[in-house]
């Protein structure tokens, strides 16, 4: 397993903002067997495990990176968030944000940071979000001068001016999590992480929010970590990526890195001038779709140089292109790929309850 | 269109602001105001329906005084029953905490809880803000039944007590404010520990509305044995709180407890309503630790 332990750019004080050393956190889960005499049972004797969401992973992130969190379903990415913004205490290992234990929830901490978590909202339901923000202005103790000024750029930028005094129930899912980013980048944190921020919107909405945070995370220079299944999140906004499978760092370094290592393969589209007879293209690369005279082919990436200029001059070929693996497809790839740790370690433990 | 730029951010002032805490407290206490008139309407009829229980007990009570000779029972004439629930009502008013104990269960439930563990602010002052304007909107909407009632009902009350009975009347409505909201709260941050806890809570509204005075004088105790020569019923509930969230300001305004029994008990109340405060402090710092190891 690659774990790699290297600090982003570090900022010039030589500091990381984020530093995690080991981390590890469990999850005791009670088993719930079938049936309605195993549920009586269960009354008096039950069955538990020990989960691990994080198995001692170690991080380090410097000033203004804009680092992206990767994974299947629980993998670990949400745990992981949820350490670093002190929502939960780990097993084992440190951690530090801000040169502040994340955990201790020391106000001075909790001045500096914000968390946006997808489905959750910070704003209040019935009222206005500009009434939220009034109250985010007192929380953070923004005087006033600086709230406005900061306020009216942040909803100008992500074009909600409008919305901010209309009670936020009757908003949509897309304008709620644009005012909800304002809510959060109010008090101008130095950290923001983000728990899959584009969940569920359409593409202008996600579109005008990675704008947003571009804009915001070069301005500022903030500190971001998101946890994202987007494959377009990640590729419109992180320079750096963090793959978790199994609660482990299965690869950490630029997007570009991941598509170097685990792209074995070029897909070449071929236009020919008739539908090739069966069998005709295997010798190629393995035939993906062959539909009428167009032909996907997969090509291992070493023999591309040679393959590409028989084809061309074998058959006879109208256009063709050569892409890369789509992202979504090598990251799934390497999502399976990943070896499943023992599960020596995830012992079972019977408790008596 | 520039944001602000990276050498323009100072650093957050270490200086805190005074009164600080006040400011945060009481924007809390007008967004909450805000938020509770949206639902005016629902407070309009929960507050009208408050008053039919009471109608059916003041219907009892003159069936139990026409069925006996005697005049007065325990102490209570049918006059002084009738005052005695209106009283009650009030005290109701300030020390019930609707949906306080199962909103604090449901936040740990969902998750919303989180905000409080990321947010610099105190979640027990949050609680105490909201049902503050809570209360108020309700007085406001509560203020022209009650006094119409009262003033239908005014040959029941005994003369108006003296200016320092009514000063110690309201200081007794105050702490039982304050008692009511910290039990409650207590209560609901027993979700930390249990996933369900409306049976809880449905336990401790009986227990609530027996001892406190909500359904009979807490005096009408003082003949019931406890085994234990020379303590009546009464004595014990006496050094328990319920009585105080309803029995115990009633009882103050119609005279009924005075002297050195008053103080007393007065210190009773405030001891309860300090237990209390620091219960509900102990419960929140045990169950967020509990819910982050836990897995939040």
């Amino acid at each position: 397993m690659h774990n790699s332990n290297r600090g982003g750019p570090v900022d010039p004080d030589g500091a990381a903002v984020i530093s995690v050393d080991s981390l590890a956190k469990e999850y005791r889960v009670y088993d719930k067997p079938e049936g309605l005499l195993a549920s009586v049972t269960g009354l008096f004797h039950r069955t538990s495990r020990l989960v691990e969401a994080l198995r001692g992973v170690n991080l380090s992130v410097g000033k203004g990176e804009f680092v992206a969190l990767l994974g299947p379903n629980g993998a670990g990415k949400t745990t992981f968030l949820k350490l670093l913004s002190g929502i939960i205490t780990p097993s084992r290992g440190t951690a530090h944000v801000l040169g502040h234990v994340p955990w201790e929830r020391d106000d001075d901490f909790r001045r500096r940071f914000a968390l946006v978590m997808g489905q959750r909202n910070q704003l209040w339901w019935d009222l206005p979000a500009a009434e939220s923000f009034r109250l985010h202005k007192e929380i953070y103790r923004i005087d006033s001068a600086r709230f406005e000024r900061t306020r009216d750029e942040l909803v100008d930028l992500l074009d909600v001016r409008r919305l901010m005094l209309q009670p936020v129930r009757e908003l949509s899912l897309g304008e709620r999590m644009k005012l909800e980013l304002v809510a959060a980048l109010l008090h101008e944190p130095e950290v923001l992480f983000l728990d899959e921020p584009t969940i569920g919107l359409d593409v202008v909405a996600q579109h005008t929010i990675h704008n947003f945070l571009k804009t915001v995370q070069a301005e500022r220079r903030v500190t971001v970590v998101l946890t994202t299944h987007y494959m377009k999140d990640v590729a419109a906004l992180c320079e750096r990526v963090v793959v978790i499978t199994h609660g482990s760092i299965l690869h950490d370094g630029p997007l570009e890195e991941i598509v170097d290592r685990f792209t074995t393969h070029k897909i070449v589209t071929l236009d020919l001038d008739a539908t090739p007879a069966p069998g005709q293209m295997e010798r190629f690369g393995f035939p993906c779709e062959i539909r009428g005279p167009r032909v996907t082919l997969r090509i291992d990436r070493t023999r591309i140089a040679d393959v590409l200029p028989e084809i061309l001059r074998s058959e006879s070929v109208r256009d063709f292109s050569v892409e890369d693996v789509p992202l979504e497809e090598i990251v799934a790839e390497l999502f399976r790929a990943a070896p499943v740790p023992s599960v020596s370690h995830a012992s079972v433990v019977e408790a008596t309850a | 269109m520039s944001l602000v730029s990276a050498a323009d951010q100072a650093p957050p002032p270490a200086a805190v602001p005074p009164f600080a805490g006040l400011r945060i407290w009481f924007t809390m206490l007008a967004i909450c105001l805000e938020e509770r008139l949206v639902y005016r309407g629902d407070f309009i009829i929960g507050t009208l329906m408050r008053f039919l229980p009471i109608v059916t007990q003041v219907f009892l009570w003159t069936a139990v005084f026409n069925a006996t000779s005697k005049a007065d029972i325990a102490g209570y004439s049918r006059n002084d029953i009738v005052a005695y629930y209106l009283l009650t009502m009030v005290t109701r008013a300030f020390s019930s905490m609707p949906g306080l104990a199962g909103g604090i269960a449901r936040s740990v439930r969902d998750g919303s809880v989180k905000k409080y563990l990321v947010q610099p602010v105190d979640y027990v002052g949050y609680l105490m803000a909201a049902r503050i304007a809570h209360k108020l909107v309700y007085y406001l909407v509560a203020i022209l039944p009650f006094a119409g009632v009262f003033y239908v009902c005014r040959s029941y009350f005994p003369p108006v007590p003296d200016a320092g009975t009514i000063a110690i009347y309201v200081l007794s409505l105050v702490l039982s404010f304050l008692l009511g909201f910290f039990m409650e709260a207590t209560l609901g941050m027993l979700g930390f520990w249990f996933l369900e806890v409306s049976s809880i809570i449905f336990a401790y509204m009986l227990v609530q509305y027996l001892l406190s005075g909500h359904m009979f004088p807490i005096d009408m105790l003082a003949d019931i044995p406890t085994g234990i020569a020379g303590v009546s019923a009464a004595d014990v509930v006496r050094w328990l709180p319920f009585e105080y969230t309803a029995y115990f300001p009633a009882a103050v305004w119609l005279g009924k407890i005075q002297g050195a029994t008053l103080a007393r008990d007065l210190a009773i109340e405030a001891g309860w309503v300090v237990v209390m405060a620091v219960a509900c402090r102990i419960a929140w710092w045990r169950g967020t630790r509990r819910y982050s190891a836990f897995g939040g």
